[in-house]
């Protein structure tokens, strides 16, 4: 479970869509078993054209439409795997898992675990989450942490095209039920935060050069986006960007880590940072009450208590619907994440 | 002021102002009450019951809309004479007849004996099938072992049908180290790939969109199994029902939907899912899909149709359907105590009989069985039974200690066990060597 070597040659500029994409056409060339299904996955090539091209290629036996009915596409993709097959459902927005809880919470993550290994569920859930496009209350949201919750499911979140597929691939190959969060308004270009800015692209970017062909990013291993002494930032999907940008703005040297698996979560990587920077910052768009930052946070305090030389803090989401036109007080942006890495830096 | 304040002068009515005209009655709840509490006299003389063989065998093959009559009628073979009529007659050899009894004399001894073992505390829950046997063994008779079944928790038979080792039930109700699933399931949550009989989940109607796309897998890779679902008629009302019965019908999915209309859901009769209104079978009209509404305690019926069912399923011509109407004949479970809700004669009194002493007239009547016969194997089935449960209780019953090692809870969690799971398994070991257990 290590990563390919890459051949320079065989590589390609990609957007984390064409990314995703890529993933998914790899593992159906290499397994038969993996099938793809979804609202408007199949002729179409998805809402956001994730599934571009697949079922041309593969066949409307491997890659097909389904109804509108988020319990049905899990509930179906748990028989196929119980069957033996890899299914790849993908939830059209993560706003609208919630009708499919049931089938997640209570099957998928817990068949093999109550038939003791006689029924297993190795599917990936794809769906596209996070805010920053106006997509107001149901086209926003981040809602990891109930997935987090949930003992026997993993959950991965990719924040660049490179790590996207190479994290696609992996939780396919995975034989654990994962629910793969697409950070959404990354797909196209990284994202810092400052929304009135033009809009990037991928083009250029160091993490937009994605091998053609497989690879796989082992899940439960976090990557460091830069290391630094001054204070460690744990973050993960379009937040990474933002901290990024503001790191860079502010000249702190912070150590920032892209967790990019939830659960399992690479706790070492955390652990080592922190011991060595004595500070910690959280930042997730979710929101901040029993979000995923609050077990961060305890797993820093439990950890790395002796090291602390501040509180540590958390930039999230406030404990709000996700609010359409005021959009940019809402998302944790770099105006907050400035003012609490000044703050910890003081405390 | 309105005109309708004017009406009564009533408070709550002034303070509305967009009234209706007030020739209009008021509107009213309609709450469904079974026909029957406790203390009443059952009488189900006015059931209408259609004659074995008066229903017609439309070919496997035939359109949805063709068949919809099926879906309010009731497939009967059996009759009051033991014997065998109609177009839906199986015509079964005399040893699957005696193969279908001995199953489903095996369950009810099985489940007797297992109750009791709730009630003598060497367990902690149990549920009983008594009187829908022939809707569990008549299907799995006419199914092939290699089709999947996704049970819901009343259809033990399927499992002794199939031959399965009733004292692998019983390690599992016993939760003791024979116990495959390790003692992390409630009491007959069964588990059993090998005879094809899905793992089964506390969650209602969660099996039935798994089943469709087991059977969608199974088209999908051009394989000719085919895969059955069962819930009970107060489950069809679940969100899952819904969706699968629309993937099975839009993807004409080889699949068999069962539904096993025992009147009761616990406490709530069938009215409460919807059988004030229409039958269970006809769901499947709306959805464009094959429906027939089978007698339940016929099991000469149930095996008629789920062949049918598979048949067609096999021949690419999509899912079926199937309401079997039966009685629960006993509480819901170990934890139930129906005469707190329903007629405690409600049983004796249903019209479709017992489905065991079905079989056994018909039997009889075509001179393949005896009383005398019936009489010595239910004594032997019920020695079996009580012998296998020594053997069973020899490896522990539940709350002896004779279980799993405790850290196996962490087993099988993810397929390779993370860090923070070693971690708890650690401190569990700790926290009970500390404590000096």
């Amino acid at each position: 479970m290590t990563d390919t070597l890459i051949d320079p040659e065989a590589t390609a500029q990609m957007t984390m869509i064409q990314a995703i994409n890529s993933a998914l056409d790899v593992m159906m060339g290499r397994d038969p078993d993996v099938i793809v299904m979804g609202e408007d996955v199949g002729f179409f090539g998805g809402v956001f054209r994730a599934t571009a091209g697949l079922q041309q290629k593969y066949g409307k036996n491997r890659v097909f439409d389904t109804p509108i009915t988020e319990c049905g596409i899990i509930g179906v993709a748990v028989g196929m795997g119980a069957y033996g097959l890899r299914p790849v459902p993908e939830i059209q927005f993560a706003d609208y898992i919630y009708p499919a809880l049931d089938q997640l919470v209570s099957e998928a993550a817990r068949l093999r675990y109550r038939s003791a290994g006689e029924f297993i569920a190795p599917m990936t859930v794809r769906s596209p989450f996070g805010g920053g496009i106006f997509g107001g209350q149901t086209h926003s949201q981040s809602p990891e942490g109930i997935f987090t919750h949930v003992s026997g499911i993993k959950t991965v979140i990719p924040s660049t095209p490179y790590d996207a597929k190479g994290l696609l691939i992996a939780a396919i190959e995975d034989s654990d039920p994962t629910i793969f969060f697409e950070p959404k308004r990354i797909y196209n270009g990284p994202f810092d935060g400052h929304y009135d800015t033009p809009a990037r692209s991928w083009a250029g970017h160091r993490d937009a050069q994605v091998p053609t062909g497989h690879y796989r990013i082992p899940l439960g291993k976090a990557r460091t986006v830069r290391a630094g002494e001054a204070l460690t930032i744990l973050c993960y999907g379009t937040m990474v960007h933002v901290v990024e940008g503001v790191a860079a703005a502010m000249g702190v040297d912070a150590e920032i880590i892209d967790l990019r698996t939830l659960v399992p979560l690479d706790i070492d990587a955390i652990e080592a940072s922190v011991r060595k920077t004595g500070r910690c910052l959280i930042v997730h768009e979710a929101t901040r009450t029993s979000g995923f930052g609050a077990e961060l946070l305890s797993l820093v305090q439990e950890r790395c208590f002796y090291h602390l030389e501040a509180p540590i803090a958390r930039v999230t989401g406030f404990d709000t619907p996700y609010p359409h036109s005021l959009e940019w007080a809402y998302f944790p942006g770099p105006v907050r994440i400035r003012e609490a890495i000044s703050k910890i830096l003081k405390d | 002021m309105t005109q309708t304040g004017e009406r009564t002068g009533d408070a709550s009515e002034m303070a509305r102002p967009n009234m209706p005209p007030p020739n209009l009655p008021p509107l009213s709840l309609h709450v469904p009450e079974p026909r029957f509490r406790p203390g009443d006299e059952a009488d189900f003389s006015d059931f209408d019951i259609p004659a074995p063989g008066a229903t017609p065998r439309p070919d496997e093959s035939a359109a949805p809309a063709d068949m919809r009559d099926l879906a309010y009628g009731l497939v009967r073979v059996l009759g009051d004479d033991g014997q065998a009529a109609g177009p839906w007659n199986p015509r079964l050899p005399a040893e699957t007849l005696l193969k279908m009894l001995r199953a489903m004399a095996l369950t009810r001894a099985f489940d007797e004996r297992m109750f009791r073992a709730q009630r003598q505390g060497k367990t902690s829950f149990y549920m009983k099938s008594t009187g829908e046997e022939a809707v569990s063994v008549g299907a799995a008779h006419a199914l092939q072992r290699d089709d999947m079944c996704f049970p819901s928790y009343r259809q033990q038979g399927i499992l002794i049908a199939r031959d399965w080792p009733i004292i692998d039930m019983m390690n599992q109700i016993y939760s003791n180290k024979g116990d495959r699933l390790k003692g992390r399931q409630l009491p007959i949550m069964y588990s059993a790939r090998e005879a094809g009989f899905f793992s089964i989940s506390g969650n209602l109607t969660t099996q039935y969109p798994q089943a469709v796309g087991w059977a969608m897998a199974s088209a999908a890779r051009g394989d000719t199994r085919i895969a059955a679902a069962w819930c009970g008629e107060g489950s069809t009302a679940e969100g899952d029902f819904h969706s699968a019965c629309t993937f099975a019908s839009v993807y004409r999915v080889p699949v068999i939907l069962n539904v096993v209309n025992n009147q009761w859901a616990i406490s709530s009769f069938s009215g409460f899912a919807g059988a004030e209104a229409t039958t269970f079978a006809a769901r499947a009209v709306g959805y464009g899909i094959a429906g027939l509404r089978v007698d339940g305690n016929d099991i000469l019926a149930v095996h008629a149709a789920t062949r049918w069912a598979a048949d067609r399923a096999r021949a690419n011509a999509g899912p079926t359907l199937i309401e079997h109407f039966t009685y629960r004949a006993e509480g819901h479970s170990t934890s139930d105590d129906p005469g707190a809700y329903r007629s405690a004669n409600e049983g004796s009194h249903w019209p479709l009989g017992d489905p065991i002493a079905r079989l056994k007239r018909h039997c009889i009547a075509i001179g393949i069985w005896d009383e005398d016969r019936q009489a010595a194997m239910d004594r032997d089935l019920a020695e079996m039974v009580r012998d296998t449960a020594r053997q069973a209780e020899k490896n522990g019953i539940l709350g002896h200690g004779l279980h799993h090692p405790m850290e196996s809870m962490f087993e099988d969690v993810f397929e390779e066990m993370p860090w923070h799971l070693k971690e708890q398994q650690q401190q569990m070991l700790d926290e009970q060597k500390a404590a000096g257990l």
